[in-house]
């Protein structure tokens, strides 16, 4: 069983713990995603199951192995790199081989190897260019090309398409996936973009300041988020949460939260509900998100289609109590909330 | 100036253009030009004036047993300086190029030989290779060998001069190579250590290919320098003894300002500026092509 492990991983730089007691599970032929706000230690954990750096305390463990202390090489991972770290000098032949040389691998068995590699990523006609003369799209398959020819049952990758275009990424994100699938590599996936996250992860690891906020599938994330911070991160437009100020007059609760959390696709325009104030309107083609004002409270709907309402306007709305969250004054959950 | 009459423009181009021009026509070309055509003019003296003798001061210089002691001896000390300061350089830089503690005190020191002036230079080197006295000769007796006078002995003073350039120039290679180190990217090595490389395999398959611009600007630096010494042979040996360390530039400098021949001189110089030209086209054409070029 070639899942990874980690086990209460601390690492600090100074006084400053960029990773706090993380622990996690991921299990083989799996995709994990490392989730969370820029500087939250995601690289960090990735680095310390590389062995790039070694952690104050915590153990790593794969393929049950307890690997805390080896050498990166000896760990049967292979790791794509935010910048590709693609060799400047060498073509693509030679920066996807680079590891089979140094492993001494047989010429025969190489060309093999490189072969179908490149086949997988469709490079097959550009083994000759060097990475200044292919474009952003083509170095991301190289890199993974890499991380693929080397047969490793473990592949880390460290927010693999933040340098692609937005039409690109989606491209490469289902090839990744596809990729994960198909060789079943036992996969941890670095992303900041929740959207990657909710579209690719068999199970997500959600950080903030270097501790775990929450893990779970997506879904179990997007229904059930245990804080506030879980609540806001996933899903675009976020999860409204209102104060328990107005929560009095929105909602009947028999429990005492103090903030009130509803998603934005969960409220609906209708006659009888509170009325409410059009801010803003951003009409996106197969939805409309409005910005509403309640008092000093903003709220975010999103409805099907085009809206015939207009900034200024007055409009009332109205949701399933079934569909709000509770959250206490520290911002976590309150499981049976109304 | 917009409304200047494209006339008025030239002028203005030219104007402009002016200062620059003759500094460098008064100082680098006329001097080159002149130079060329004193070369094939006789020494002029009290009784005759200066003639033109066509090719006579190359066939003397070629026979002239000295030119040839010279120009050997300029061949022994680029080959003995230029690889050694080169290699001595990058691993200097690769070692301070790595977090150590009291790293900035390291390279200051490295660069230290490079902002002394050259008769500075020369001076210490001088204490260190004296005879009896010297540092070199005190550590030797100290451990039971005798003296040397390695400055005086046709023998060991060309290397004596190598090894003192080698200690300059080094450290300011190093400068560049350090520079050049700090820009290639930290995964480079992180992907390599992932597969297993160990740092002398990364060293010659990423690192070196990766600072080939650096060692083609440091090698025509170290080229040009290993036939532009003077200073040091001034204060440690004036060529001697019997031109063992005499080099072709300060050959030159004795051919014009101590036997008064400027013309043999010219002769001379123009042969150097030669070489100079064909080092550097070599350079350019053979290496530039095998250099990869962020
Ligand atoms: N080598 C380092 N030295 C000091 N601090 C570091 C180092 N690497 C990362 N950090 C700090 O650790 C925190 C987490 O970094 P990182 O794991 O790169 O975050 P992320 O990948 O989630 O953006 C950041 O605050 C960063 O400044
Ligand atoms: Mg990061």
């Amino acid at each position: 069983m070639s899942g990874v492990r980690v086990e209460n991983l601390v690492k600090q730089w100074g006084d400053f713990r960029a990773v706090d007691g993380v622990s996690f599970k991921a299990l083989e032929g799996t995709l994990t995603v490392l989730l969370g706000p820029s500087g939250c230690g995601k690289s960090t954990i990735l680095r310390l199951i590389a062995g790039l750096e070694f952690a104050e305390s915590g153990k790593v463990f794969i393929d049950d192995q307890d690997v805390s202390t080896s050498d990166p090489a000896k760990r049967s991972v292979s790791m794509v790199f935010q910048s590709y770290a693609l060799f400047p000098h060498l073509d693509v032949r030679e920066n996807i081989i680079f590891g089979l040389k140094v492993r001494k691998v047989p010429s025969a068995e190489r060309v093999a190897r490189l072969q179908s590699a490149a086949e997988m990523v469709g490079l097959d006609k550009l083994l000759s260019r060097k990475p200044a003369q292919l474009s952003g799209g083509q170095r991301q398959r190289v890199a993974l090309a890499r991380a693929i020819v080397a047969n490793q049952p473990v592949c880390l990758m460290d927010e693999p398409l933040s340098n692609l275009d937005a039409k690109l990424r989606a491209e490469m994100r289902e090839e990744i996936h596809r990729l994960q699938r198909s060789l079943n590599l036992t996969m941890i996936y670095v992303t900041h973009d929740q959207t990657e996250a909710m579209s690719m992860a068999d199970q997500i690891v959600l950080l903030k300041d270097g501790r775990i906020a929450q893990i779970g599938a997506p879904a179990e994330l997007y229904d059930s988020p245990s804080s506030v911070f879980a609540a806001q991160f996933l899903g675009t437009p976020p999860m409204n949460v209102l104060s328990k100020k107005s929560v009095e007059g929105l909602c009947k609760t028999t429990k005492s939260v103090d903030f009130l959390g509803i998603r934005p696709e969960k409220i609906q325009l209708s006659d009888n509900g509170i009325p409410m104030i059009v801010d803003a309107i951003d009409y996106m083609g197969a939805e409309t998100v409005l910005r509403l004002l309640y008092q000093d409270q903003r709220l975010i709907v999103r409805i099907d289609g085009k809206t015939q309402v207009s900034i200024g306007e007055s409009v009332s709305v109205n949701w399933d109590p079934i569909d709000c969250h509770g959250f206490d004054i520290n911002g976590n959950r309150i499981c049976d909330s109304y | 100036m917009r409304s200047a009459s494209p006339g008025m423009r030239h002028i203005y181009g030219w104007l402009l253009l002016t200062p620059a021009a003759i500094l460098l026509i008064a100082f680098t070309h006329y001097p080159t030009i002149a130079t060329f055509i004193d070369s094939f003019f006789s020494k002029s003296s009290a009784i005759r004036p200066s003639r033109f003798i066509g090719f006579s001061n190359y066939d003397a210089m070629l026979e002239d047993p000295i030119f040839w002691k010279v120009l050997f001896n300029n061949l022994w000390f680029a080959l003995g300086t230029i690889p050694t300061s080169i290699a001595i350089a990058i691993s200097m830089a690769l070692l301070v190029n790595r977090s150590l503690p009291g790293q900035g005190f390291l390279r200051m020191a490295y660069f230290t030989p490079t902002i002394l002036p050259m008769i500075a230079v020369a001076n210490i080197w001088l204490f260190f290779y004296t005879p009896q006295i010297g540092l070199i000769d005190q550590i030797l007796q100290g451990i039971g060998f005798s003296g040397h006078n390695w400055l005086g002995d046709p023998n060991t003073v060309l290397g004596a001069v190598i090894v003192m350039t080698v200690w300059k120039e080094a450290g300011f290679f190093m400068i560049f190579y350090l520079a050049a180190l700090q820009h290639l990217p930290k995964e480079l090595e992180e992907a390599a250590k992932l597969e297993g490389s160990s740092r002398w395999y990364f060293f010659w398959r990423v690192t070196f290919p990766l600072l080939m611009p650096t060692t083609l600007f440091v090698l025509i630096n170290a080229v040009l320098n290993s036939f532009k010494l003077v200073d040091h042979l001034f204060v440690l040996t004036k060529g001697g003894p019997d031109n063992a360390s005499n080099l072709l530039l300060y050959y030159i400098y004795e051919n014009a300002f101590s036997y008064f021949d400027p013309n043999y001189a010219s002769t001379l110089t123009v042969v150097l500026l030669a070489l100079l030209a064909i080092i550097a086209l070599l350079q350019f054409f053979l290496l530039d092509r095998r250099i990869h070029y962020r």
